[in-house]
């Protein structure tokens, strides 16, 4: 179970690392490498985004991976694909990322069904509302996959407690409003928000938008219980290749 | 957890958590409105001081003569301030943003008369206005970019995916999920989730209340058959609202292109190629792959060049209550060529989806027999694309001589 497997990992340590990548960006040979290079370099889980033609909570980063990753022709089928390989290959929880109607099209119990034969743990579907999520919630619990869902900065207490009763394996909290890949001010109202996120759930509490150095890191420390990197990594990985990738990996702590 | 906004299993709101409080927010003050009929009245006094409504319905004789069948009757949706339909939307959404006290209007558009209804809707009421616009639609639509420029917006040409209206619609996304707080999302049609699609078609059925009216004054009997072109789907939802409870047929019509085999062309209800699917904030039929990837459209008209379409004409279709055609670009050339030399009118490329369709079943309809046909907007938006499909010489040599003058 993914919650398991987080509390335990963080028996042995002060903050997790949860990285993001776009399956088949640039393209899936470099796909199947930047996530060796991540899991060897020290990260804990990762998020393998299947690309999609309309991700509209993704920034610009995300945005031109997911349309690159897609012009080479990648299939959710090739998706499904590089998720078997890299959970057969690495011992360390994946989760995919995507949006609903790639759930949808695939028909969402075979889509859940062929994730846990592909070793996955889990979602994150963020167009996909606990309101409008029976269907996902009763396939993903059928096959024991952890459905994940989103703390918004402006998300009330009261509805952060309903979200987290449909919830499993952590929660995803969003740092600030908008989309993923800008600034982030990591200070003083964050941690107040995080406090919220605390007291609202008893999953574990993963924070992301804007992270992208040790300071912001450090910062989580004690506050949430997983850190997550997404655009960052993708124009370290743009700019300097994977090997840059190894290398900002080990930076973050 | 309620869901909420479902026409037949089409609809519903699916939007990132973040957005949760902003429709919360919409929703209350979309259903204070509806609930308020001094609302409606504010809404009804500014179209009539500032859009010229009620717009006329006008009998078409010639062409009613040159076909020889139905009694054509064509609603002026044209003759609304800035041109389009899209003047009754705006004005109503503006009037709630002045409730929610926000002060900064955002806005997608495709042809840009959205836009431009939106940049005028913005000036008047004193918001700051940015308007998406796919760098395709820019291209085909320059001068409803000026217009919106000089309205005092800021245009931002959308470079992703298609570069059509479905990335400004993404785009404007984005850029709420960011500014909410004081920032509206004027949605132009009646798409995305919930409470977009009943709300847009509420202010659009405008059209066919008064479309309604007008024919019992004029005939003293109703409609055998209405017919608008389908985009998003909001002057049809306009329209047919005026109809709905009556034995009038309604009949939709999207942009075949160049032909429903070619595999160019924006049918999401006309054709095969569509199915159901959830993208953008709601479930409807998307022209998308196996794999769920939305395909790129085409259509002579920007404004029909969509991918999706309102769920509740999704609705009407499943229910057999709407009939859905596509006219191709050859035909809406043809349409829009007779209804100028005909009644003097230029409709939109868009409305004249419905003129051609019309045109198609008119003949073979009774002399007592009366059709609706809806001019959704003024066609003079689209001098460059007409001009270039009738490769008019004299037009071409206008422009080479604007242009030298501009090098000189």
């Amino acid at each position: 179970m993914l919650e398991t497997t987080i509390r335990n990992k963080l028996a042995q340590k002060d903050i997790l690392l949860m990285t993001h990548i776009v399956i088949g960006y640039p393209d899936l040979d470099t796909s199947f490498e930047v996530v060796r290079t991540m899991v060897e370099a020290g990260v804990d889980l990762m998020e393998l985004q299947i690309p999609f033609s309309e991700p509209m909570a993704d920034g610009p980063v995300i945005l031109k991976a997911n349309q690159d990753a897609l012009a080479t022709g990648i299939t959710v089928d090739e998706c499904f694909d590089f998720a078997e390989k890299v959970a057969a290959a690495y011992d360390i929880p994946f989760l995919f990322m995507t949006y609903y109607n790639i759930l949808f099209k695939y028909g969402v119990e075979a889509f859940a069904e062929r994730m846990a034969k592909c070793g996955l743990c889990g979602a994150i579907v963020p167009d996909l509302p606990p309101e409008e999520a029976d269907d996902y919630l009763a396939a993903m619990n059928k096959h024991g996959m952890a459905p994940i869902f989103i703390y918004a900065p402006n998300t009330t207490e009261a509805r952060m407690q309903r979200i987290a009763e449909h919830g499993k394996g952590f929660i995803y909290c969003m740092a600030r409003k908008g989309v993923t890949g800008l600034q982030t001010d990591f200070s003083g109202q964050l941690g107040d928000h995080l406090d919220h996120c605390r007291a609202s759930t008893q999953l574990p509490l993963a924070l992301g938008f804007g992270v992208k150095d040790r300071a912001d890191v450090e910062f989580i420390k004690g506050k949430a219980d997983i850190a997550v990197v997404g655009s960052q990594a993708i124009r370290v990985l743009d700019e300097g290749g994977v090997p840059a990738v190894e290398a900002f990996i080990r930076s973050l702590r | 957890m309620d869901k909420r906004g479902y026409f037949s299993g089409f609809g519903g709101c699916f939007i990132p958590e973040i957005l949760n409080e902003t429709f919360e927010e919409l929703v209350k003050a979309y259903e204070a409105a509806k609930a308020d009929p001094a609302f409606w009245q504010e809404y009804i006094d500014v179209m009539s001081n500032y859009s010229c409504r009620p717009t006329p319905l006008t009998f078409a004789e010639n062409l009613t003569n040159h076909f020889g069948g139905a009694r054509i009757y064509i609603k002026r949706e044209d003759l609304n301030h800035t041109g389009a339909h899209k003047a009754n939307n705006v004005m109503g959404q503006g009037l709630l943003v002045k409730r929610m006290g926000k002060k900064r209007v955002i806005a997608e558009t495709g042809a840009g008369q959205h836009g431009v209804a939106t940049a005028t809707m913005a000036a008047r009421m004193g918001f700051e206005c940015t308007i998406y616009m796919g760098e395709e639609d820019v291209e085909r639509q320059r001068p409803n970019v000026f217009w919106m420029e000089r309205l005092g917006a800021t245009v931002v040409p959308v470079t992703d995916g298609s570069r059509t209206l479905k990335d400004a619609i993404n785009e404007a996304f984005r850029d709420w999920v960011s500014n909410m707080d004081t920032t509206h999302y004027v949605l132009g049609t009646a798409c995305g989730p919930h409470p977009f699609p009943e709300m847009v078609a509420w202010f659009q059925s405008i059209i066919g209340i008064e479309a309604r009216k007008q024919i019992l004054e004029h005939e003293g009997r109703l409609p055998k058959s209405v017919y608008a072109c389908v985009g998003g789907g909001s002057n049809a939802m306009g329209l047919f609202s005026g109809f709905m409870d009556d034995p009038v047929e309604l009949v939709g019509v999207e942009a075949g292109g160049k032909g429903l085999d070619s595999g160019k062309h924006a049918a999401r209800l006309s054709s095969k190629d569509a199915s159901v699917g959830v993208a953008q904030g709601y479930k409807t039929y998307f022209l998308q792959d196996h794999d769920g990837q939305m395909k790129d459209t085409h259509s002579i008209s920007a404004g029909l060049d969509y991918v999706g379409v309102s769920p509740i004409l999704a609705h009407l279709q499943a229910i057999g209550r709407a009939r859905f055609e596509a006219a191709t670009d050859a035909e809406v050339l043809e349409a829009v060529t007779l209804t100028m030399r005909k009644e003097g009118l230029i409709p939109a490329l868009e409305s004249s989806h419905a003129f051609a369709q019309a045109f198609k079943e008119a003949p073979s309809l009774s002399k007592d027999d009366i059709v609706i046909i809806n001019q959704s907007g003024r066609g003079d938006k689209d001098i460059f694309t007409v001009a270039d499909a009738f490769n008019d010489p004299a037009w071409k040599e206008f422009i080479k001589h604007k242009a030298e003058q501009y090098d000189a």
